[in-house]
């Protein structure tokens, strides 16, 4: 499996993605900067994380209009699986790519902690390597995770499975109190129509290691390099 | 020619800058003060000096970039 990390100015994740990858790859992603028109070709492109473009104008609005965008949603319709983490989630509602979009946080805090989410199905690139309605515990880092779509959208999403994880208690349950940002349906990562998008918030780099104090991520990247080699 | 545009979110949408808003201008004293919605505007000079050829530039930026029709409307103002 080969896969690129896109890196913008303002990325901060980048380079914990690429460790996840290193590690579970066995060889190194390619790091694509914004500015490129084209690169090698890929099993797997990861958005990362971060502040790109200082989040003016909104989050992942300049980003989702960078150069390497148009490549990235070209091969996104290919059918090239397309990974978007937190501020990669937001550039992917801002292209289009998944639908919805990120809102400033409920309570306007920017939350930085470790959250239950609930897998919601197995059966996709990601989260082969998970049960479905398994809770694991990831970290957030985010001021604007606060999912919005139209009732129709919603409604859309859910019929078509496309919600990946919702935010949850320790147990798997979905409740308000487990909801860290006001997200509607308490959703934390949706797919597009053929799953091989997927835009999340919390990082499953981040904690993929049990070095960094839990590995609840580490199943994602294997999943994914297991699905895609 | 200057273009003012203004972004502002949707009815339906829920604003909580509005809202700390609004709870700060009652915390001021300011009483009666309902349905505090945030918005933005954006300011620029255009070289086009057709007002319709502007308008259509104008209305193709926000809806490229300067707005997120998902959750925002937005409204041109052209000055010659």
């Amino acid at each position: 499996m080969k896969a690129a990390v896109i890196v913008f100015p303002g990325s901060n994740c980048d380079r914990d993605v690429q460790v996840a990858l290193r590690k579970a790859m066995g060889q190194e992603p390619l790091m694509v900067w914004h500015k490129e028109t084209d690169f090698d070709a890929v099993d797997l492109i990861v958005l990362p994380g971060g502040f790109s473009y200082g989040d003016y104008l909104r989050c992942g609005a300049i980003a989702a209009n960078s150069p390497v965008m148009n490549e990235v949603i070209r091969r996104a319709g290919k059918g090239v699986a397309v990974l978007g983490i937190c501020n990669g989630f937001q550039m992917l509602t801002e292209t289009g790519l998944v639908p919805g979009t990120l809102m400033r946080n409920a309570d306007l805090r920017y939350i930085c902690r470790d959250v239950d989410i609930k897998v919601e199905t197995s059966q996709s690139l990601f989260t082969a390597k998970y049960e479905q309605d398994q809770a694991i515990r990831i970290p957030v880092a985010h001021h604007d995770g606060n999912y919005f779509a139209d009732d129709d959208t919603l409604a859309a999403l859910e019929d078509r499975g496309q919600v990946a994880f919702r935010y949850c208690d320790a147990k798997g349950n979905v409740t308000p109190e487990a909801n860290p940002n006001g997200s509607q349906r308490n959703i934390a990562g949706v797919y597009n129509e053929t799953k091989t998008v997927l835009g999340l918030m919390p990082h499953p780099e981040r904690l993929a290691d049990p070095k960094l104090g839990g590995s609840d991520g580490k199943p994602f990247f294997d999943g994914l390099v297991e699905a895609l080699s | 020619m200057k273009a003012r545009v203004h972004v502002t979110l949707k009815n339906g949408v829920l604003d909580p800058q509005g809202k700390a808003i609004q709870q700060a201008l009652g915390a001021l004293g300011f009483g009666g003060v309902d349905d505090v919605r945030q918005g933005k505007v954006i300011e620029f000079s255009l070289q086009e000096a057709d007002p319709a050829k502007a308008r259509a530039d104008v209305e193709a930026m926000c809806q490229k970039l300067l707005a997120n029709t998902v959750i925002e409307n937005y409204a041109i103002e052209l000055d010659a």
